[in-house]
């Protein structure tokens, strides 16, 4: 497969854009202007942007609790994204929901989950609905490495591979469940082998190169949309904060300075921009201007996001239900 | 007007708007050919074909999480659970999932599915397949909870339920499924909310659910022969629940007894008791009574099992002695 330039360039914008809109979180967490908890996805950026842009807008995603990439790369407004994780009522969710729910049923994002391996069977949901509907719609369904050892994860491949559904499953192997290594919570390394069990193709992927990941997404949704069912893709990755904004020093508890260090040479948006400029597909210039004007963008998301009102009281007894 | 079963009013109910509304779907263990465990879903996969009417794997979180992208997406899955006994295998579907999403994501978003499935004891099947816990569902926001005691309620409430734009656990009684009833042939909807008045009285008020709706009845019968005039309001749906006609009944008679086959702690009863007591309690005269199934496990051997169902031997005496409290 070959990926044109300005596909190759559309990537690395998307994967820019999680890296600073994430780097931007740290700092506001910091500050105490995010509440809550913060799951962030600096060093997985390759994962979302590369899986996204093998999708159509009416196509869906399920997501994650570290999900601020996915839905970015599926094309959520920064703004109503920052101001969600503020609290604000002009939020994607009107403040309800915060960092782990954002959902955007118009671009197909089917709402990132709270619980690990959640997203799964809605995931195979969606794809029935597509299939009765008898619309050529895929869903991707983002999960980690350990929600690979929850029941969902089994049900959800077994009920997906008996209907041939178009669902394609993205595992983000990025190496730990919380703080608990692979190696401790599965006897197996690649999780893709997994698919065996369910008579459908188990890919291993670099998750650091988005052009590997985007290839084998690609794949996978050609697989689905022509009826022939889904597909397991596990993308190798690594987080390079901790756990939440809150897990000291990045994770120290559980893993040591060295093996996030060895993991930051795999930089997966650096990688991209590094080649971007040996193929002179653009300038450093060019480059820089994006930054400035993604920069631009989160900073207007930042103020929309302070000059939003909270919730009113009365917000709290609403949209419990769907009224009339 | 004819008479037929629970079981067959549900499964007219389902035909009706499966014919409809081609978005109304079926997943469940054994709806197939098998037809439900209990008949329910008898001859829909020869009618809709199995497109429509999907036997699933015994995946309960799958299918009930499926069922809620499916209708994220703008389908109207109703999925059966086997027993609400087999719902803890996808409770994270249910109460994380189905129950939220429409207010976790600020609107955006509805779940219309339909969640059936079924209590009660007295079929000896024991602990795991016997238990009445539709309290639990009560508790949380986000979701509704019909509990149909009639064949009629039981056809109304289900259109209803499949037509809501709401979660429904749509919870249906065991013993009931044979019970006949007079129905109308043509579809109709009962609207959530709303009690029935299942018989007029002026001495005491029964609330009572499902199965304890048809031993009131028969208690109140009883009791009748001493003079005692018995009201019975079926509340039929539990979220939304019918507070008026609850507290006017009190008021007119002064005594509540409230009879559900749950737990007694925490219970459907418990509630109704607590908001009587909050909201009527001015109108009491003796203390309120509960009729509910006892803090234990659904035992199986047949002397027990009929000992923990409560039912006229318990109803009776708590008559009398509300009836002590003039």
């Amino acid at each position: 497969m070959k990926i044109s330039k300005g596909k190759l360039f559309d990537l690395y914008a998307v994967m820019v854009k999680i890296r600073l809109f994430e780097d931007r979180i740290v700092d506001l967490y910091a500050r105490g202007l995010v509440p809550g908890l913060a799951h962030l996805y600096i060093g997985e950026e390759a994962v979302a942007a590369g899986a996204c842009a093998a999708l159509r807008d009416d196509d869906y995603i399920t997501s994650t609790h570290r999900g601020h990439g996915h839905v970015i790369a599926k094309g959520a407004e920064l703004k109503l994204m920052m101001a969600e994780l503020f609290g604000k009522k002009t939020g994607y969710c009107k403040g309800k929901g915060g960092s782990m729910h954002i959902a955007d049923m118009k671009i197909g994002i089917l709402g990132a989950n709270g619980i690990a391996g959640g997203g799964l069977p809605i995931a195979v949901g969606a794809g029935l609905s597509a299939k009765w509907r008898g619309t050529d719609q895929v869903t991707v369904s983002f999960f980690g490495d350990d929600a690979s050892n929850n029941g969902t994860f089994h049900e959800s491949l077994n009920f997906a591979s008996l209907h041939k559904l178009p669902v394609v499953f993205v595992c983000e192997n990025n190496q730990y469940g919380i703080s608990v290594h692979q190696k401790q919570h599965q006897p197996i390394t690649d999780i893709a082998i997994r698919a065996t069990s369910y008579d459908m193709p188990g890919v291993v992927v670099d998750g650091n190169d988005v052009i590997q990941v985007h290839e084998a997404v690609t794949k996978a949704v050609r697989r689905a949309r022509a009826g022939e069912g889904p597909t397991l893709i596990e993308c190798k990755t690594y987080r390079w904060r901790g756990h939440h904004e809150g897990d000291p020093n990045q994770g120290s508890r559980y893993r040591t300075k060295q093996e996030i260090e060895e993991w930051k040479k795999k930089d997966p948006v650096k990688r991209l921009a590094e080649k971007l400029l040996a193929d002179k597909v653009v300038t450093k210039k060019k480059l820089e201007e994006l930054e400035a004007n993604i920069l631009k963008e989160i900073e207007g998301a930042v103020a929309f996001a302070n000059e939003s009102e909270f919730p009113s009281q009365e917000e709290l007894y609403e949209d419990v239900y769907v009224e009339g | 007007m004819r008479e037929i079963t629970y079981a067959q009013a549900l499964n007219e109910a389902l035909r009706e708007c499966m014919k409809e509304d081609e978005r109304v779907i079926l997943l469940g263990e054994d709806i197939g050919k098998y037809g439900g465990i209990f008949q329910v879903t008898a001859g829909l996969l020869h009618e809709f074909g199995d497109k429509r009417v999907i036997d699933t794997p015994i995946s309960e979180a799958a299918f009930v999480g499926a069922s809620v992208g499916a209708a994220l997406t703008g389908m109207r899955p109703v999925a059966e659970i086997m027993f609400i006994d087999f719902t803890t295998v996808c409770m994270d579907m249910i109460i994380n999932q189905m129950a939220k999403m429409h207010y976790m994501f600020g609107g955006r978003g509805k779940v219309p599915m339909v969640l059936r499935t079924n209590i009660g004891a007295g079929r000896g099947a024991a602990a795991q397949h016997s238990q009445s816990f539709h309290a639990l569902y009560v508790h949380i926001p986000g979701l509704l909870v019909a509990a149909p005691s009639t064949p009629y309620d039981a056809k109304g409430l289900l259109t209803e339920a499949i037509k809501n734009e709401n979660p429904v656990i749509f919870v249906e009684h065991k013993k009931l499924y044979v019970e006949k009833g007079p129905v109308p042939e043509e579809s109709y909807s009962i609207p959530f909310g709303k009690a029935d008045i299942k018989r007029e009285g002026k001495d005491l008020t029964i609330v009572a659910t499902h199965a304890l709706v048809l031993r009131s009845l028969r208690a109140a019968e009883e009791v009748a022969k001493e003079g005692i005039d018995v009201e019975i309001i079926d509340p039929r749906t539990l979220t939304p629940l019918d507070k008026d006609t609850i507290l006017k009944s009190v008021e007119k008679t002064g005594r509540l007894l409230v009879a559900d086959e749950g737990h007694k702690t925490c219970g459907v009863a418990a509630e109704i008791s607590a908001i009587v007591a909050e909201e009527g309690i001015y109108s009491l005269r003796a203390p309120v009574q509960r009729v509910c199934s006892p803090d234990t496990p659904v035992p199986f051997s047949p002397p027990l099992e009929q000992s923990y169902i409560p039912d006229e031997k318990n109803l009776i005496p708590a008559i009398r002695r509300l009836m002590e409290y003039t």
